[in-house]
């Protein structure tokens, strides 16, 4: 059996465990159908031209974990962002981890998708934002919305900011063979409300782990939304992030990716700009080798007036690596002053790693300042020279220079110790110590 | 040739066109519709030998289990292959030796398009091989060029007279199965032009084409092959316009160009088929495929100002095969009204050291959509691949649309890639400052659009130069708002 007709048959078991008669299961009804009739993207489609998910589909995954699984905080401690006090939303295999956990009902929410499903005094938002918008036709987006049970729940009323940043970590035990997970997360930013979320997925043993993963975001006026992605996870682990944003009007939201580890990760992040005076920005950077694939989709859809959106993508290729990226911004007609810039800068350090880019540009307005560059490259040999000139080994050299690539994205991350842990991840995946911190 | 006897009736329409103007040439016109028959039939017409029938029997067998792309960013309506007659040919063809022998009513039409032959004889020393509908119907300056041992004919006379070299370049560039409308081209070609230039020659002249697209229904075909042998240099220019018709006619074009080692090719074309009228009603459309190869140390250079047809697919390509190879695109894409454009290059380094230069300036104006669409791919063994592209887009108006859908693919860390595109409009400060100058606001605009384009129009040679600038002001008209 196929991973479709299993995800398929999966469902009605499903079923069997939620309420059939909530408003949300018509969603989910209305999805698994659209999965059905779609089925998984190939290779033949224009978006996944240059990523391929046979390899998943022929791995027997099970679906729902057969028992509930517990780790030891001392073990796990590594993969938080322990250095600051946070608020946790942790996961074990897709299920809710209340004693590795903090969360929130004090003036903010931060809790749990299946209570949020469940309890009365969340319907109407609810019934107002999930599934409002993320994509109802795109495969994988449907199939995680028809399975959509779990997740983060994080609800800022107006004027409110919770009084620390908030994380969001998914471990996966490998208690079993192959495991697929599809966490839904909800994040909802009212007026004013400010927000600061970092997320990361860690596979903890070399079990195949398959994540299909969705978040909305909505930004109100004036919210402010910072959202970092960790993703270093486990060679074995393969991750399709599905990333959807609507922003209303002088809202500010930030998305950074952070993509060094996994076999093979997808990012679709789409940025919808439904309001004027926006301020969209997303920033990647990307540093692999061995097999890995990482493929970055971004869209930002300018639909109103005078608005903003930067992308920059910094990526590294070594051994036979892949990186793909496909930036499309599209202006409409009415969207006038629009100012977009996309930069995607690539390094390839291997014969054998490959480099796919399209940035791409739809413009129905006239009065707009649009622009994307894209270049691939190689360190400079000069530069490396000079440093090597000045008693600093070849392979540090190297490194820094690859820091001072990167360096850009990382300029714009607004916590500090999130700063420090992916130079750490940095030094690490360039297997240096350059003896400072950066 | 068969169908220059006289038995052959006459067939005069004389009907008037709002915009266009129709020649009345007896034409030699095959019935509608495309089958194994027609092929042959096209084939036999041309006295071709058996092996250019049977190669066209196995492109027409391949195009029949393709499809018709759809990927384009355009959208039209479907040809019919079965409402169009394959093949039309004046009926007339005398050899001749000057101009005076032409048919005057042939003559009156260049005179009408603007294309005086005597003065391009004169003033810029063009070789102009005419392709009227299918057949060519004038070659001149034929002499000069047979006593440096170029080769300059039209694609039929070659694959009588040089079977040797047709036969062994043929599709070698694009292969009968490359694509749908290359496949379509490979089967029902009337004509085209032949090039071949000897080794280490420098060709004396730019030589030119003028395509048009003369008889009701009929869908022109044509196949270029241009053959630079070692160490040869050459400049060949495309001229195309159209008379206006109601009806859509289609054009599927192929060319192929071979440089071989330390060659140098430069191809230019101005395109200014009737790109409909102010409704989008009519219109060519051009759907080409044109690739060069280039060998070792070789260089492809093409330029084109594109202005007319409603639609336009047309990728022009260059496979940097041999290691040290140059291909350049220089284009200006135009679009206004309804037109709508998808048009661009591939780049594939292949060899070592190779470069690749890509400059396209796209303006669309109206309700027209542009779009560029390119493709730069470095595969592994390519070291030192160097590559720069620039795609600026102009809009005019808030109807019409710009996209730009780079595809950058590299395998080898020593590629050097860059890519830029800049979307934006025709400043009202700039549009300000003619004005004050009492330069009235259409003639600012042309002035800022040439401007921008100026890059590519200083790759054309000088006499197109100064008719691609016409051109664009002429496209323009009426799109300031």
């Amino acid at each position: 059996m196929d991973l479709k007709d299993k995800l398929l048959s999966s469902f009605i078991a499903f079923e069997n465990n939620v309420d059939l008669d909530s408003p949300v299961h018509e969603v989910r009804s209305e999805a698994i159908k659209n999965f059905e009739a779609k089925g998984f993207p190939s290779k033949k489609e224009e978006a996944w031209k240059y990523t391929s998910l046979n390899s998943i589909q022929k791995v027997d995954f099970s679906v729902f974990p057969k028992q509930e699984n517990t780790l030891d905080y001392k073990d796990i401690k590594k993969y938080f962002l322990h250095e600051i006090d946070t608020y946790k939303i942790v996961f074990i295999d897709g299920v809710y981890s209340s004693y590795l956990s903090e969360t929130t009902h004090d003036g903010v929410d931060v809790c749990l998708m299946s209570a949020a499903f469940s309890k009365p005094m969340y319907k109407q938002i609810i019934e107002l934002y999930f599934n409002k918008v993320a994509s109802k036709d795109e495969s994988l987006t449907t199939l995680n919305t028809a399975f959509s049970r779990e997740g983060a729940y994080i609800y800022i009323p107006k004027n409110k900011a919770p009084r620390k940043p908030i994380q969001i970590v998914h471990f996966a035990t490998g208690n079993e063979a192959a495991m697929m997970l599809q966490p839904r997360n909800l994040i909802i930013a009212e007026e004013n409300a400010e927000v600061q979320i970092i997320e990361r997925h860690q596979s903890l043993t070399g079990n195949e782990v398959f994540t299909n993963s969705v978040t909305e975001i909505f930004a109100a006026k004036d919210a402010n939304v910072d959202y970092y992605k960790v993703q270093n996870d486990a060679k074995t682990a393969s991750l399709v992030d599905n990333t959807y944003i609507a922003q209303k009007d002088n809202s500010v939201v930030r998305v950074h990716t952070f993509s060094f580890g996994g076999k093979l990760i997808r990012n679709n992040l789409n940025f919808y700009q439904n309001g004027q005076h926006v301020d969209s920005t997303l920033k990647g950077v990307t540093i692999l080798g061995e097999k890995q694939h990482v493929d970055h989709h971004t869209l930002v859809h300018h639909a109103q007036p005078n608005c903003e959106s930067h992308q920059d993508y910094k990526g590294i290729f070594g051994e036979k690596s892949t990186g793909v990226f496909n930036g499309k911004i599209i202006v409409d007609q009415i969207a006038q002053k629009t100012n977009a810039f996309q930069q995607n800068n690539n390094i390839l350090l291997s014969d054998k790693a490959t480099i796919n880019t399209k940035p791409q540009l739809e413009i129905f307005a006239d009065d707009v300042k649009c622009s994307h560059g894209c270049t691939i490259g190689q360190l400079d040999e000069d530069a490396l020279f000079y440093l090597q000139s000045r008693g600093i080994p070849k392979k540090e050299a190297t490194a820094l220079l690859m820091y001072a690539f990167a360096n850009n994205v990382l300029e714009s991350v607004r916590i500090p110790e999130v700063k420090k842990r992916i130079n750490k991840i940095i030094a690490t995946t360039l297997g240096v110590r350059v003896g400072f911190d950066l | 040739m068969a169908y220059t006897e006289e038995e052959l009736k006459k067939e005069l329409e004389t009907k008037e066109y709002e915009y266009g103007f129709y020649t009345d040439i007896e034409s030699d016109t095959f019935p509608k519709g495309l089958s194994e028959d027609i092929v042959i039939a096209i084939s036999q017409k041309k006295q071709e030998p058996e092996w250019m029938t049977e190669w066209r029997l196995e492109a027409f067998r391949i195009w029949k289990e393709m499809e018709e792309p759809e990927w384009a960013n355009v959208k039209y309506e479907k040809p019919n292959f079965q409402e169009i007659s394959y093949y039309s040919a004046p009926n007339k063809k005398p050899k001749y030796n000057s101009l005076d022998e032409v048919d005057p009513e042939l003559l009156d039409t260049f005179k009408r398009l603007g294309i005086s032959l005597d003065e391009q004889k004169k003033l810029a020393g063009v070789a102009v091989d005419i392709v009227m509908d299918s057949v060519s119907v004038a070659t001149t300056f034929k002499k000069t060029l047979a006593e440096k041992g170029i080769i300059f004919c039209s694609i039929s006379e070659a694959i009588k007279e040089h079977p040797e070299l047709v036969k062994k370049y043929i599709g070698t560039v694009v292969p009968r199965k490359d694509n749908f409308y290359a496949a379509l081209n490979s089967a029902v070609f009337s004509d085209g032009s032949f090039c071949y230039i000897p080794k280490g020659v420098r060709c004396p002249m730019e030589l030119s084409t003028y395509f048009r697209i003369n008889q009701a229904g009929t869908g022109q075909f044509e196949r270029t092959l241009v053959i630079a042998d070692e160490g040869s240099y050459v400049s060949y220019l495309e001229g195309c316009t159209a008379p206006s018709r109601d009806e859509n006619q289609l054009h599927a074009a192929v060319v192929e160009l071979i440089a071989l080692d330390d060659a140098e090719i430069k191809y230019s074309t101005v395109q200014n088929w009737f790109p409909g009228d102010k409704d989008g009603n009519g219109g060519v459309f051009n759907f080409v495929t044109k690739r060069g190869i280039c060998e070792t140390n070789a260089k492809i250079s093409w330029t084109q100002v594109e202005t007319g047809s409603a639609v336009t697919w047309k990728y022009p390509s260059c496979v940097l095969k041999g290691d040290n190879s140059i291909g350049e695109f220089y284009s200006i894409a135009v679009t206004n009204n309804f037109q709508q454009a998808d048009t661009g290059t591939k780049m594939i380094h292949l060899g070592k050291n190779t470069k690749s230069t890509i400059i396209s300036k796209g303006i669309s104006a109206g309700q027209s959509q542009n779009s560029y669409r390119g493709l730069v791919q470095v595969n592994s063994r390519a070291e030192n691949a160097r590559n720069f592209s620039q795609c600026d887009s102009l809009l005019m108006g808030n109807k019409c649309g710009a996209h730009t859908f780079p595809y950058i693919e590299a395998k080898n860390k020593s590629a050097q890639i860059e890519h830029e595109a800049t979307t934006s409009k025709i400043g009202e400060d700039q549009i300000f400052y003619c004005n004050q100058r009492g330069i009235d606001t259409e003639k600012a605009i042309a002035l800022i659009v040439n401007g921008f384009s100026k890059e590519v129009l200083n790759k054309l040679p000088m006499e197109f130069a100064v008719e691609a600038q016409k051109l664009l002001e002429i496209s323009l008209e009426g799109s300031v708002g």
